[in-house]
């Protein structure tokens, strides 16, 4: 018996070894430890062992027992190790592939821009204003100091509805209506962005284009002021190491009056084809409020002084991307809004 | 204004370079956009004389010249065919490049040839800078002239041209002397101004010349000079070079001295022939109603009284300040000239050479203003120059009728003003001498400065305008870069702006890419957009001059934008759009002088989403759409709205198609576009749009925001699918499944509509899920079973709906 028992115990051992699955792992179980099993037909035949062979054939069963079982679990767990592996292996996926999608919304680089430049002014506490694009005469033009027979108030370049009405030339006319409102109240620190609009079409220009115009009255606002708000704008809108430059102007409503100039976002001052090789680009015209239109819109320029600047936003924009055609803007071209 | 660097340097000293002087100029005001160097690039081309000319052996168009440099004599090969023993030509020696290509050492059929003779062409001048036998072929120049000379010092050509880009205010810097004020004030040199006076003959110009100005208002001053014993010629060669500079086609001795003083001293100057004037009268008036006249330029030309017209006895024989007349012009038989120098207005020459399409160099300084007190002084030096070429002789006096003399204004100027505006301290003594640089008399008055500027700069007539020029001069990047002191502002967007942000905030992240369109409106949009004659659309801001009928209208409306820029790409097959816009509108308010202006949100979808290869793509109509819209509106916070049906907008789908309402108000539409529009807009798939009030959105949206706690107690879930007819809006039953769920019932979600097979003609079947729960307890399934029971019967009760198992 103790032979059968040793055979058995083998050739278990080598079934389950030899065993590939997990059902095959059952059947083992089984055939040996089951109720029909063999080990259970060979301890059937106990009964005809002497009484000292017994506990100790019964001792050998039991190793025999524990020694399949032990094997059948530990080939159990192995399987299952395995099958785990196998199940990732198969998961694999090729992660290369592209994602999902999902629709992307943007914002029009105009206003992507604009809202920068609205950011940078709330930081320096200026409010933002508005004002109507259909505009007076005397906002867009007398309370800024323009007389009565410039050239700018010309039919042939502004759009014209009825008498004394027009399609804002330029975003200035915000800088009348604020002061109206606020005067003779100090400070006074706005801006104001939109569209305005000139009778210009071609490839350089459009008849609707994005101004900001932006202004400060307070007591003893100096030119210098001017300059040092300009400078933070500009560090604050194309980076800390820009340098500004001012060359004298001429505006009907700042005196003084400045262009300035930004140190090239593209050269950086070294020259190159955007800046024309001077290092600069034009960018922003500016001075001090004109005391005549402090007085229109009733300030006392012997007690207070202010200044002004405005700057066209299609021009930042096309700095700010290297955009070299005026038209996309307004012609909305899904692969041109797509990339901003 | 084109300002010669040599002609400059007669009126002041430069010690510095033009590009220098270029730098400093535009640093202080007085832009120089461009130099241009004439003579660049005609390097190694001299003068040369052709001493001897034998034949080419081997062809017969070709001559051998022997040329002397004055230095050397060298073998030229040419086939010019004017060329002659003893001419002085332009000699371009080996290494010279000319716009053709470089001088080599060459051999021409077996010759060697060491140069070649110019013709203007060949160095790149304008051959009608040349006299017009000299126009083709080589140039050629008296047998006198000094050979080895450059051509750059022969022709004038070693010179700068500074091109100058003022500022509608430095009228006084459109002339030589004017920029040489300016350069003076600038470097702070010295001006060596010319000396006007003239020799004048025994006869006076008494009685000779009569002027009546019968416009004051217009013409402030009119001067009249006689010059007798007229020889018309040309002009000498100086100032013929000096006008090419400028950019002045040389025409005449006389013609070329009137635009001579123009561009020395900025007055324009018009000379008449004295004979052909009628009683020798002038007088200036405005044009009467048809009169006519020919134009220096041939062309009959219709006057009106809105113009400026000088006249003689009889007619008009000129256009003032913008062009002289035919009848009297300056010809090869003139021989008494009337010069005339005068002011007039300003807006009324703009007005003028406007209305006929006619600018000049006269007419630009007339309508910048001139000096109305340089008058005198520029009549007398066309007649100097005159006198100085021999081709007249000066008659004794002028005529000066100058009916509002003006003085030279006296502004004070307070050197505390000065600090203050431009943000440093300026010494009184340096604002005096900046005042004097300007030729600016300047006296003190205690602190003060009492300033006396000339007419001539008739930009400045405030002490403002002073402060700008001791700025400028002192120079703007002297000043220092400061903070403004002083309260500190608060500043933060207003409601208005905080809501308009997120209404595109939302539109982003919904998708939609941000489109800018003009704000006009084509008149044919009523027409594409089916609008009934008495739409409201229809009543809109008429523009006066709009640049062409597309754009006669401000837009109403903003659909037509969107499907503008929708038909747009699918007409470059952008397929899949989503886009929105926020813009306003414009409408006409009766009694009112400015319109109504309101902001709006368009969005418009068109296709389909991004699908992928493993993401299907969504179809974007009208429930995608409407999908945006109550993302919107829950992102707004903005709960209390409804979605009425609305088959009434032409432009719209009449089934699919609805109106925003909040509290009564129609804020917005949102619907599938008409197949008939879409197809006058050249859409080939259907289109879904909506525009949406934003001060609408505005009002609606004050809702504050309440926490609510989160259920303690577990939520029982139960589908309820239903079958009703195909017309009953979902709303409705939403609306009685609330209310009778009462306040168990926490949420319904629709997740099934389905019409079809297994489903009744005319009939829908929709599926539901609800969920209940209580705030105090778990709820039992008695109690649900109850709830659900109550809705299946209201159901039926109101729609007849049939209960789906
Ligand atoms: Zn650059």
């Amino acid at each position: 018996m103790r032979e059968k028992l040793e055979a058995l115990k083998r050739e278990a051992l080598d079934r389950i070894s030899a065993a590939g699955d997990l059902n095959l792992v059952n059947e083992i179980r089984v055939m040996y430890l089951g109720k029909k099993g063999e080990l259970t037909g060979i301890l059937r035949g106990m009964g005809s062992l002497s009484p000292e062979e017994r506990p100790v054939i019964g001792q050998l069963a039991n190793e025999v027992r524990e020694s399949i079982e032990n094997g059948l679990n530990s080939k159990t767990a192995a399987l299952k190790e395995a099958e785990k592996y196998e199940k990732l292996d198969r998961e694999t996926i090729d992660v290369t592939l592209p994602g999902r999608t999902f629709n992307v919304g943007r914002r029009h680089p105009l206003t992507q821009v604009m809202n920068e430049i609205k950011e940078i002014f709330l930081g320096l506490g200026f409010e933002i204003a508005d004002g109507p694009e259909v505009e007076l005469d005397y906002y867009n033009f007398e309370a800024l100091n323009f007389p009565a027979d410039h050239p700018a108030r010309d039919m042939q370049d502004s759009f014209y509805i009825g008498d004394g009405v027009l399609l804002r030339t330029h975003t200035s006319s915000v800088q009348p209506r604020v002061m109206e409102k606020k005067a003779p109240a100090i400070p006074v620190k706005a801006i104001g962005l939109g569209k305005v609009y000139r009778r210009d079409d071609d490839a350089t220009h459009s008849p609707m284009f994005h101004q900001v115009e932006g202004f400060m009255i307070d007591k003893k606002i100096s030119f210098s002021d001017l300059k040092g708000v300009l400078l933070i704008v500009f560090r604050q809108m194309f980076g800390e190491d820009r340098q500004i430059r001012l060359r004298p102007s001429f505006f009907p409503f700042t005196e003084p009056s400045a262009e300035v100039d930004v140190s090239c976002i593209i050269c950086n001052g070294e020259g190159c084809r955007t800046c024309s090789n001077t290092g600069w680009l034009e960018i922003l015209g500016a001075g001090m409020i004109h005391p005549n239109v402090l007085k229109m819109s009733g300030y006392d320029p012997e007690q207070v002084t202010g200044f002004a600047f405005g700057m066209g936003i299609e021009r930042v924009v096309m700095l700010k991307y290297g955009i070299d055609d005026l038209r996309l803007y307004f012609d909305n071209d899904k692969r041109f809004l797509a990339q901003f | 204004m084109r300002v010669s660097y040599k002609w400059l340097k007669d009126y002041v000293d430069i010690p510095v370079p033009p590009e220098e002087l270029a730098e400093k100029m535009t640093m202080a005001g007085v832009a120089v956009e461009n130099i241009e160097y004439p003579g660049k690039g005609l390097d190694n081309i001299v003068t040369a004389r052709i001493e001897k000319i034998s034949p080419h052996p081997n062809a017969d168009k070709l001559v051998i010249c022997s040329i002397n440099t004055g230095s050397e004599v060298l073998q030229v090969v040419t086939g010019a065919p004017n060329v002659r023993e003893g001419q002085v030509i332009l000699l371009a020696l080996v290494g010279a490049v000319l716009p053709g290509g470089r001088i080599t050492r060459a051999k021409l059929r077996g010759i060697e040839s060491y140069g070649m003779l110019c013709s203007a062409q060949e160095l790149g001048l304008d051959p009608e800078n040349f006299p017009p036998d000299q126009r083709e072929g080589i140039l050629e120049f008296p047998e006198d002239t000094h050979l080895g000379m450059d051509v750059k010092e022969l022709l004038g050509l070693d010179d700068a041209i500074l091109e100058l880009e003022l500022t509608p205010n430095r009228a006084d810097c459109l002339s030589m002397v004017g920029v040489a004020r300016e350069v003076a004030a600038v470097l702070g040199t010295a001006l060596h101004l010319p000396e006007i006076a003239v020799r004048e003959i025994a006869e006076s110009i008494n009685g000779k010349v009569s002027v009546t100005i019968e416009e004051p208002e217009l013409c402030g001053r009119y001067v009249g000079r006689l010059v007798r014993k007229v020889r018309i010629g040309p002009s000498p060669v100086w100032m013929q070079r000096r006008l090419q500079a400028a950019g002045i086609r040389p025409i005449s001795n006389i013609v070329d001295v009137t635009n001579y003083v123009l561009m020395e001293l900025g007055q324009p100057l018009h000379a008449f022939d004295y004979d052909k004037l009628q009683d020798q009268a002038i007088i200036v008036r405005r044009g009467r109603p048809g009169e006519k006249m020919y134009s220096l330029d041939d062309v009959e030309r219709e006057l009106n009284p809105e113009m400026l017209v000088i006249g003689d006895a009889g007619r008009a024989v000129a256009i003032a300040g913008v062009m002289g007349g035919l009848d009297t012009e300056i010809t090869e038989g003139t021989t008494s000239v009337l010069i005339e120098s005068a002011w007039f207005n300003p807006a009324s020459i703009h007005r003028t050479s406007k209305k006929l399409g006619l600018r000049s160099e006269s007419s630009a300084r007339f309508e910048k203003g001139i000096d109305i007190n340089g008058c005198l002084l520029a009549a007398t030096r066309a007649c100097q120059l005159i006198d100085e070429m021999g081709a007249g002789e000066t008659v004794r006096g002028a005529v000066d009728n100058f009916p509002r003399p003006q003085d030279n204004p006296v502004i004070r100027l307070r050197p505390e003003r000065v600090s203050l505006i431009m943000g440093v301290e300026v010494p009184g003594d340096m604002i005096k001498e900046i005042m004097e640089r300007l030729g600016f008399r300047a006296a003190p008055e205690g602190k003060d400065l009492l300033v006396e500027v000339p007419t001539r700069r008739g930009d400045i007539a405030l002490e403002i305008d002073l402060i700008e020029e001791v700025a400028r001069l002192f120079g703007y990047n002297n000043i220092p870069t400061t903070l403004p002191e002083g309260a500190n502002t608060e500043a933060r967007r207003t409601r208005e702006q905080v809501i308009t942000d997120q209404v595109a905030g939302v539109m982003v992240e919904c998708g939609l890419m941000e489109i800018i369109t003009l704000s006009f409106m084509n008149p044919r949009v009523f027409e594409m957009l089916s609008l009934a004659e008495n739409d409201p659309l229809r009543n809109a801001v008429t523009i006066d001059n709009p640049l062409s009928e597309e754009q006669r209208y401000l837009r109403t409306t903003m659909i037509p934008g969107m499907l503008d820029i929708m038909s747009r790409n699918t007409a470059r097959k952008n397929a899949d759009l989503a886009f929105f816009e926020i813009g306003r509108i414009f409408s006409p308010v009766d009694g009112q002088k400015l319109p109504r202006e309101t902001a709006a949100l368009a969005a418009g979808v068109m296709g389909r989403t991004r699908g992928g290869w493993n993401t299907e793509p969504v179809p974007m109509d009208f429930y995608y759409l409407k999908g945006v819209m109550e993302t919107l509106m829950e992102a707004l916070n903005i709960r209390k709205y409804s979605i009425i049906p609305e088959m009434g907008n032409p432009a719209f789908h009449p089934g699919r198609t609805a109106i925003l309402e909040t509290a009564g108000e129609r804020i917005g539409i949102i619907g599938e576009i008409h197949p008939g529009v879409l197809e006058k807009y050249r859409l080939n798939e259907r289109a879904c749009i909506m525009q949406v009030s934003i001060e609408g959105l505005i009002r609606a949206s004050g809702g504050v925001r309440r926490y609510s706690p989160l259920p303690r107690y577990p939520a029982v879930d139960r589908d309820m699918a239903i079958v009703v007819g195909r017309d009953v809006p979902a709303v409705e039953i939403n609306r009685v499944i609330r209310k009778t769920g009462g306040e168990l019932l926490q949420d319904i979600s629709l997740f099934d509509v389905y019409q079809g097979e297994q489903i009744k003609e005319g009939y829908k079947s929709m599926a539901f899920s609800l969920r209940f729960q209580a705030s105090d307890r778990t709820l039992t399934d008695e109690e649900v079973n109850g709830i659900h029971e109550k809705i299946q019967q209201a159901l039926k009760d109101r729609f007849e709906a049939e209960l789906r198992s």
